[in-house]
């Protein structure tokens, strides 16, 4: 018997290979996440391949280039009108590129070079055997208080894997309010998300608090990504397809071919209802508004502090950028039902965040709420419903993410003996001690509380005139309201620095390097800036104001 | 393009303020010098707005307007009228006498650390609120009004918190204490009377689709913008109730006595002579122009508010013994007549409401810059620490004497002229609030009287027997303030004839004519 006889017994001629057509991927469109993505593996294999002494130095070299040129990227997208005339959908539906997503894109870039100069202080701890640390442990696989952890100090190990481990999540966060479809939406979320635990956990002093709060935000992360995917479900199952465009079409009843298998459960209400408010719960829970905020204050409190400024912000942004497009672009159909939900969650929002933060005696708690004071204020901006809601949007963020990272390094400075001294009693006098330092932190704090001629209250408006002109003066009203309770709490910590004496043991204020320096100072410039003159960035943010559908 | 007067007016002091920040922690007597030069220089600035200001011209003058956030509607628009002038002058004129009265007041201890700079810092923030002030008497634009209303009260609100008065009794942590309190008490008041303000200048935006004050009231006046009769009266309450809290007004006032009590006394007189007066100005200007049917249906409430400050405020200041606080209190009831000047909507009411406004800074500042001077030297504010100090301190006692004769409006004084104009203003349409508001003159008799009798006259107080009199800055601080005081009260027409077209303006916005003689409407 020949060879193909013996064959033929038990096989059959294949009919010809189908051709695949390749899918078209418009890398030039996709350049910011890409760079990003590429630089974080190549992270990755500097951590494998380059001697333990470099890789600090190669890492940030690495990761501050990788952003430059994706901020770069951003740029040249937006100046050859990407972000306008030519905005369009790109990588077969899964991502779009357009003015929102172009302008978070490159906020949250700016947002991550900031974020990558606070991960790189090395100056603020003291130095341990011979080495310079920074605010990251040592190895972060050893047992808290162990041997092995000691180990690891004493040879001067440090975990230079947080560089990619950013990389990555700013990756994520690219792509997230630029997602076009659901099933792009959630694989952001969670590239982003899990980093993001990571990082939580791998603090130098304080480790039990920081794994503790890494736990705690991975375990209620974990729900709300599954109630996103849940929801994710039930919207395929109503509208037959994960496409944004897809799914507005079925909500706006103008779809045009129905898919036969998905015919008896397609149009129902009850999927569209229950599927939308669970992927907008998983969102809210991003943003942390409540009542999805519970995670935020102690994740905040744990988290190494570089950690938590990246994170307040950069997060923030990525989650309001997916809601945006979410409820503007899919459900704008159904704003008649979400509207009043979404009322009701910025007005406990705004005074829950402002109310519960009076009661706070730690800095990065109090501002772990006064962060979700702000989500209040951005929703009602998010409400609006006009191109003027999602510009405000978009210049809010901008204004906050910078303020927020530059307070959070300004955390880092004040120390003592255990390290940061984040309780509020020991702030006391501290503008006596270091002036310009306190009146730095003051001046984030008065942008935080919507002070005129700074940032916070150019958004602050914006955000407010938009709620006021798409017919939500009831927003408006408690959004004033919980400002001047929120400013209440501002003012305690200025008059603790300023106008209390300072305590004999009290903590000092490090000297930092000129990274963490840039970061606060450009914090400043950008505050003062956006404050005073804030014309061209909202032209900016108008013009960034349309979504692509 | 002409010269930016009332930018400069208002940019000088800014810059002079981050100048004298800016000074070495040891050269502390510099910075003095160089805040006084500038305040100086600003008051030249300022005399010359009112010299190149034309009483019988345009409304708004020395305009300037360059476009600054356009999606805000938001333009950078300044302009004077009479009113604004007088004010700015007022403002001018005042802050190198707080300067010189304040210029021991912030020298830091020896246990300050030697990077601390208070003196710089007291300095440059008295500046900055000059400039906060002076532009916001200058802004024709109601955004551009509300972020400089709003934004002083920061440099104010560290001027009372950081520089306490020395001069209190009891513990120095228990000072430190009452004075964080009362600086909170009026960041918080003031800011929450400001963020309604926000609500109410957002809720403008939508109604009138900009914020200039011209087209705003203009549009209002030919009818092309109309408001719903609601809509336009909760806008008015929200801007009047920012503008009660910082005038103030009973009962949102409590916060002033604080302040007052706590801070120095050249800081005090900046609260109520200087910062205190944009609240009135504004109702003036804002309220009246932009609202002027809901400012003639909260006529009647406002009026009985202004009364219940001046009697109030006139009961309280009898009952006080403390220096300070009695003066607050007096300034409360000051501030009573000003309101009820300015809602009397009579020609005479707002020319004297805006002469008050002005006399009222002049005089209290006299009265309460000598009181600090007493008060540093003895080291209490209580007023039964004292006794007998014409005796030892005759130039002080004097002085004294005239700031007090004028707080009660003594004829011959420049009070007298604008408490008599608001009084007759109000008795011509509202005769019997009238007649109650002049018992609060009867009152201002008894609480300054009584106050000068207990600490000046009767046997010399051992603990006085030592005070020094007057020193020359202390003489260089009050002397031109009392012959300003008597010029204005012998001849207030240069004062008179800068303020009245503007008040007539005013009247013809809110469509009220003055009510007849009733003697010619007998006939």
């Amino acid at each position: 018997m020949s060879a193909t006889a013996v064959h033929s017994l038990w096989t059959t001629a294949a009919d010809p290979i189908q051709k695949i057509d390749a899918p078209n991927i418009e890398y030039g469109q996709l350049a910011p996440t890409l760079i990003v993505i590429g630089a974080a593996v190549v992270g990755i294999l500097v951590e494998a391949f380059v001697p333990r002494r470099s890789r600090y130095y190669v890492q940030i070299f690495v990761s501050v280039v990788a952003l430059a040129a994706a901020f770069a990227a951003v740029v040249a997208l937006a100046a050859s009108g990407y972000g306008t005339t030519k905005a369009g959908i790109a990588a077969m539906g899964a991502v779009a590129v357009d003015g929102p997503a172009l302008f978070l894109q490159g906020v949250i870039l700016l947002a991550g070079v900031l974020g990558v100069f606070t991960f790189a202080e090395r100056r603020l701890d003291p130095v341990a055997h011979g080495n310079r640390v920074d605010s990251f442990a040592a190895q972060a696989a050893s047992v808290p208080g162990s041997d092995s952890e000691k180990a690891a100090v004493k040879a001067g190990f440090t975990t230079t894997e947080v560089f990619p481990l950013l990389l990555f999540a700013i990756g994520g966060m690219l792509v997230f309010p630029a997602a076009n479809d659901l099933l792009t939406l959630f694989i952001a979320l969670e590239v982003f998300s899990l980093p993001l635990y990571l990082l939580c956990a791998v603090a130098r002093r304080k480790r039990i608090m920081s794994q503790e709060a890494a736990v705690k935000y991975f375990l209620l992360g974990a729900f709300a990504s599954a109630f996103t995917l849940f929801g994710i479900a039930l919207l395929y199952g109503y509208a037959g397809s994960v496409s944004y465009a897809t799914i507005a079409q079925v909500v706006d009843g103008t779809v045009e071919t129905v898919n036969p298998a998905l015919a008896d459960t397609m149009g129902n209400d009850a999927l569209l209802l229950i599927g939308a408010a669970m992927i907008v719960m998983g969102l809210l829970f991003k943003v942390g508004a409540v009542p999805f905020h519970m995670w935020t204050p102690d994740v905040y409190q744990g988290a190494p502090t570089p950690v938590t400024g990246f994170m307040a912000a950069a997060t923030k942004v990525a989650a309001f950028g997916a809601l945006l497009r979410l409820l503007y672009v899919v459900l704008p159909g159904l704003r008649w039902d979400w509207r009043p939900v979404m009322m009701g969650v910025a007005v406990v929002t705004m005074l829950g965040g402002a109310i519960v933060a009076i009661t706070q005696t730690d800095i990065k708690r109090l501002l772990a709420y006064s962060s979700i004071a702000h989500a209040g204020f951005i929703l009602a901006g998010v409400i609006a419903m006009t191109p003027d809601g999602v510009s405000s949007v978009l210049f809010y963020l901008a204004a906050y993410s910078f303020v927020t990272i530059g307070a959070f390094a300004v955390v880092t400075l004040v120390r003592d003996a255990g390290g940061e001294a984040t309780h509020l009693s020991k702030w006391a006098g501290l503008g006596r001690r270091s002036p310009l330092v306190a009146a730095v932190f003051a001046v984030y704090l008065l942008a935080f509380a919507g002070i005129p001629l700074t940032s916070g209250f150019a958004g602050k408006f914006a955000v407010f005139k938009a709620a006021a002109e798409g017919g939500a003066s009831a927003l408006v009203v408690v959004g004033v309201i919980s400002s001047a309770i929120a400013a209440f709490f501002y003012i305690r910590v200025i008059v603790l620095m300023f106008f209390s004496e300072p305590r004999p043991e009290g903590p000092t204020v490090a000297v930092p390097s000129p990274l963490t320096m840039t970061a606060i100072a450009v914090g400043v410039a950008v505050t003062l800036v956006l404050g005073v003159a804030p014309q061209y960035f909202l032209d900016l943010a108008g013009q960034a104001g349309v979504f692509v559908r | 393009m002409s010269f930016p007067l009332l930018t400069a007016t208002a940019a000088l002091p800014a810059i002079g303020a981050i100048a004298t920040a800016a000074v070495p922690a040891a050269r502390r007597t510099a910075a003095k010098w160089l805040a006084l030069l500038v305040s100086l220089a600003t008051l030249a600035l300022a005399v010359v707005v009112l010299v190149r200001f034309d009483p019988d011209g345009d409304r708004y003058q020395l305009t300037e307007s360059h476009a600054w956030i356009k999606d805000f509607g938001v333009r950078y628009e300044l302009g004077v009228d009479g009113i604004a002038v007088a004010l700015i002058a007022l403002t001018a004129l005042l802050i190198p006498f707080v300067i010189l009265a304040g210029w021991h007041d912030a020298d830091p201890l020896e246990t300050h650390s030697s990077r601390w700079r208070p003196t710089q810092g007291f300095f440059a923030l008295i500046l900055g609120v000059e400039a906060m002030v002076i532009i916001s008497f200058e802004a024709t634009d109601v955004f551009l009004f509300y972020i400089f209303f709003e934004a002083m009260l920061i440099p104010m609100y560290f001027l009372i918190g950081g520089f306490g008065d020395r001069a209190h009794a009891g513990s120095d942590e228990h000072a430190a204490a009452q004075r964080s309190y009362a600086a909170v008490k009026f960041l918080l008041y003031n800011l929450a009377g400001g963020l309604i303000m926000l609500a109410a200048v957002i809720g403008l935006y939508v109604v009138a689709g900009n914020f200039s004050l011209q087209e705003i009231a203009e549009a209002r006046a030919n009818g092309s913008l109309d408001m719903a009769t609601n809509t336009e009266r909760w806008l008015f309450l929200g801007f009047f109730f920012a503008f009660a809290v910082k005038a103030p007004l009973w009962p949102l006032h409590t916060w002033l006595p604080n302040a007052m009590g706590e801070a120095t006394a050249p800081v005090a007189v900046l609260i109520t002579a200087v910062v205190d007066k944009v609240g009135t100005f504004a109702m003036l200007r804002f309220c009246l122009q932009l609202f002027p049917e809901a400012s003639k249906w909260a006529t009647p409430a406002i009026l009985v508010l202004a009364l219940i400050s001046i009697i109030y405020g006139a009961l309280l200041a009898v009952g006080q013994r403390d220096i300070k606080r009695l003066v607050a209190y007096a300034s409360i009831s000051h501030f009573g007549f000003i309101i009820m000047g300015i809602f009397a909507m009579t020609s005479q009411g707002q020319s004297g409401a805006t002469l008050y406004m002005v006399n009222h800074g002049i005089s209290t500042a006299a009265l309460m810059l000598v009181a600090g001077f007493l008060i540093t030297r003895r080291g209490s504010r209580l007023i039964a620490d004292y006794g007998g100090v014409q005796k030892v301190a005759p130039v002080l006692a004097g002085t004294f004497l005239i700031g007090s004769l004028a707080t009660l409006s003594l004829p011959g004084l420049a009070p007298f002229v604008s408490e008599f104009l608001v009084l007759i203003g109000t008795f011509a349409r509202y005769p019997v609030i009238g007649i109650i508001a002049t018992f609060g003159i009867v009152l201002a008799a008894l609480y300054t009287l009584v106050l000068y009798q207990r600490t000046m006259t009767g046997p010399v107080k051992p603990e006085v027997s030592a005070m020094p009199d007057l020193k020359v800055r202390e003489l260089a601080v009050v002397a031109p303030l009392i012959a300003l005081l008597i010029f204005l009260g012998v001849y207030p027409k240069p004062l008179t004839d800068i303020v009245n077209p503007a008040v007539k303006q005013t009247m013809s916005d809110v469509h009220k004519k003055d009510p007849k003689p009733e003697v010619e409407a007998a006939k």
